[in-house]
């Protein structure tokens, strides 16, 4: 359907006051981007929930790396945006511009190459991202394996989306009415995937696509749903996600990681949230190898948990475009352009 | 002679010597360059434009183009957009020890076709040398002069309400053919950079139509970039039409998985220009027989206002269209 046509059919039915919260980084990058929040009828209201793996990244993880750096001379190998995510000493980028080697890759395969060019130095691949990027990284630590490299190291920042979303709704201080579910992750883990959660919570949940049409039809289902009252757990975006998920990814990413605790930022620790290396890839575990412990220090005037759990807007926080911007970001949801607070600067939100 | 470009070959002696006169001078002959001293002498006459740009791409062979031909199209561009017609260009070398001389010549006669082309002459230059990991192959820096006809100005003419944005064709293309080079990324004939020279296109427009009110390469920053510059220096709001801003399949495609927005993606052969309403048809007819204007478009709109630059999106929703706030790296989810 043509994205006019579905704005029509959203503000036709659409009757109550609803919430809804989009869990995926790049849905509220590309609601922004589109202006979906102006057209929706205004008993509508569009949260963004965590899912923006540089934005979750705790200060405790971004200040081990730095720590490890420093006292063990290591090279870090990891992707773009992470190096500008500030932790409570400064960023990877600010471990670079004072001389210590901090690669950026596009492939975690480079990294394999890169410790084989400089065998007499260790490297430390940081493995970041959600159920999306996992298989890549456990396939890189495989090929790691077979190729007996003995220079590369990692650490897993990587987490699970499903426990979060858990955490979210427990938490219990906004009013989710529906969610609108990530396509990414989904395409991942199957419609299967999210069951578990759907039959604890009853909350209509809709995974959808990132296309402007796409989006709105979610919105769409979602509305209808809410106002039909009977929830449902719905694959809105068939074309790339199968009910039992890619079966293949999750088979590597579990041969190499096993669910385990992580920090997120603006959550802070839960169980099972996470993948750590499985005992079988030890060998490349740094938190096994240097399992030193850092005092963090948090910066007490960013809301960037807050707004990761939708309960404050970016534009409530007091650093919001003041000190905080793109340019110099003071929290992690304004570094990544998947981030609230970067998505309300770029894209002008109120 | 050695097949690598050594530090000797910087330090002014006998190696430097033959490396200017041997090499460089080989193919950059013209009378004033020959002459070989400290300054290049000649006579001007007119409204004189001078403008410099240093070129550090990565990689330095690239589809579509290569360093050498990018400092001079660079630099005839921006001579082009102010209405000048390119003259003189003066051409600084970095270069790191251990440049092959193989590529370097490959440099040279890429600058040498590239000034003809343009029919400018290089008429001074310098070429040092760094140690190795002290720069990344070789670096170029262009200066240029041109001559503006007196009616060519474009600067005293008043930007209103109801003026048209005009690109000549797809945008992006330079940024995102290199950044999928840089990762490797095995693609298509179709998927290269839109480097080429602006003169032929702007000045022949220039003296064709009076309404031309702005005009400037996106390349840095993209066409958001230019168009906030705009707004900003003027006081005026520009509304962008994204339905109707040309982007080739590719670029899209490319920018999508990238997670590059193509308004930011720099541009090597694109002017955006700032057309008045009547002028429209006469401009946009003009630019579309051109090789270099043919998927030639209007795209936005400039409105009264105070320095915003807006896009109005496929949905009809309108948002603010910032500069870019950050380095374009690929996002990791």
């Amino acid at each position: 359907m043509e994205a006019k046509a579905l704005i029509e059919s959203i503000r036709k039915i659409s009757k109550k006051e609803v919430n809804l919260m989009e869990f995926c980084g790049t849905h509220t990058h590309e609601i922004f981007r589109y202006g979906i929040r102006q057209i929706l009828p205004e008993n509508i209201h569009l949260l963004s929930g965590p899912g923006c793996p540089v934005c979750v990244t705790s200060e405790e993880d971004i200040d081990y790396i730095i720590a490890l750096s420093e006292n063990y001379d290591l090279g870090v190998i990891t992707f773009g945006d992470l190096v500008n995510v500030p932790g409570s000493k400064g960023s990877l980028n600010y471990l670079r511009l004072k001389g210590k080697e901090v690669r950026i890759v596009y492939s975690p395969l480079e990294a394999i190459n890169i410790a084989k060019e400089n065998e007499h130095k260790k490297y430390l691949l940081i493995g970041i991202g959600f159920e999306t990027t996992a298989p890549n990284l456990a396939y890189t630590l495989i090929r790691a394996k077979e190729e007996n490299i003995k220079n590369l190291l990692f650490l897993s920042l990587h987490k699970l989306t499903p426990p979060a979303m858990k955490a979210i709704l427990d938490m219990g201080e906004v009013k989710i009415d529906g969610i609108i579910g990530p396509g990414h992750v989904s395409t991942i883990i199957g419609r299967e995937g999210w069951k578990e959660i759907f039959d604890e919570y009853k909350i209509p949940f809709v995974i959808m696509g990132f296309k402007p049409e796409e989006i709105l039809y979610g919105i769409y289902l979602l509305v209808k749903i809410l106002e039909d009252g009977k929830p449902a757990l719905v694959n809105a975006y068939e074309n790339s996600v199968k009910e039992e998920g890619n079966k293949k990814a999750l088979e590597i990413m579990y041969r190499v990681f096993e669910k385990g605790p992580a920090i997120w930022r603006g959550l802070g620790l839960i169980e099972n949230s996470g993948l750590v290396l499985r005992d079988n890839f030890e060998e490349f575990d740094i938190r096994k190898i240097y399992p030193i412990k850092v005092a963090s220090k948090k910066d007490n005037l960013c809301r960037c948990g807050e707004v990761l759990r939708g309960v404050l807007k970016p534009t409530e926080c007091p650093l919001y475009a003041k000190v905080c911007t793109p340019e110099n970001p003071k929290g992690p949801c304004m570094v990544s352009s998947e981030g609230t607070c970067a998505a309300y600067f770029l894209y002008g939100g109120e | 002679m050695e097949d690598i470009i050594l530090l000797s070959h910087g330090s002014g002696g006998e190696s430097t010597r033959k490396l200017i006169e041997e090499e460089i001078l080989k193919y950059f002959r013209n009378d004033i360059l020959e002459e070989l001293l400290d300054s290049a002498v000649f006579n001007l006459h007119g409204k004189t434009a001078f403008t410099t740009d240093s070129f550090v791409v990565s990689p330095i062979f690239f589809p579509g183009g290569d360093i050498g031909k990018l400092s001079i199209y660079g630099t005839v561009n921006d001579l082009s957009v102010m209405g000048a017609k390119p003259l003189y260009i003066s051409v600084g070398f970095i270069i790191e020890e251990g440049l092959s001389f193989d590529e370097f010549r490959r440099i040279l006669q890429s600058m040498k076709l590239a000034s003809e082309e343009c029919g400018v002459k290089i008429v001074t230059g310098d070429t040092k040398v760094v140690e190795k990991g002290k720069g990344d192959k070789i670096f170029i820096n262009t200066a240029g002069i041109g001559i503006i006809e007196e009616d060519l100005d474009w600067r005293g003419r008043k930007i209103e309400d109801g003026d048209l944005v005009i690109v000549n064709g797809g945008i992006g293309e330079h940024g995102i053919a290199l950044m999928l080079e840089r990762l490797g990324v095995k693609s298509g004939e179709e998927v290269k950079s839109d480097l080429a020279p602006l003169n032929s296109l702007t000045i022949p427009l220039l003296k064709s139509s009076k309404g031309v009110k702005f005009m400037r390469d996106p390349t840095r920053g993209g066409v958001a970039g230019i168009l906030n510059e705009i707004s900003q220096k003027y006081h005026i709001d520009i509304e962008v039409y994204e339905e109707e801003i040309p982007i080739k399949d590719w670029v899209k495609s490319a920018s999508e998985i990238l997670g590059i927005d193509p308004l930011y993606a720099a541009n090597e052969g694109k002017v955006v220009m700032i057309v008045s309403k009547d002028e429209k048809e006469k401009v946009l007819e003009f630019l579309r027989v051109h090789p270099l204007g043919k998927d030639s478009r209007v795209i936005g709109e400039a409105k009264k206002g105070n320095g915003k630059v807006y896009l109005i999106t496929k949905l009809g929703t309108k948002r603010i269209l910032d500069t870019l706030k950050r380095d374009l790296l690929p996002r990791i989810c």
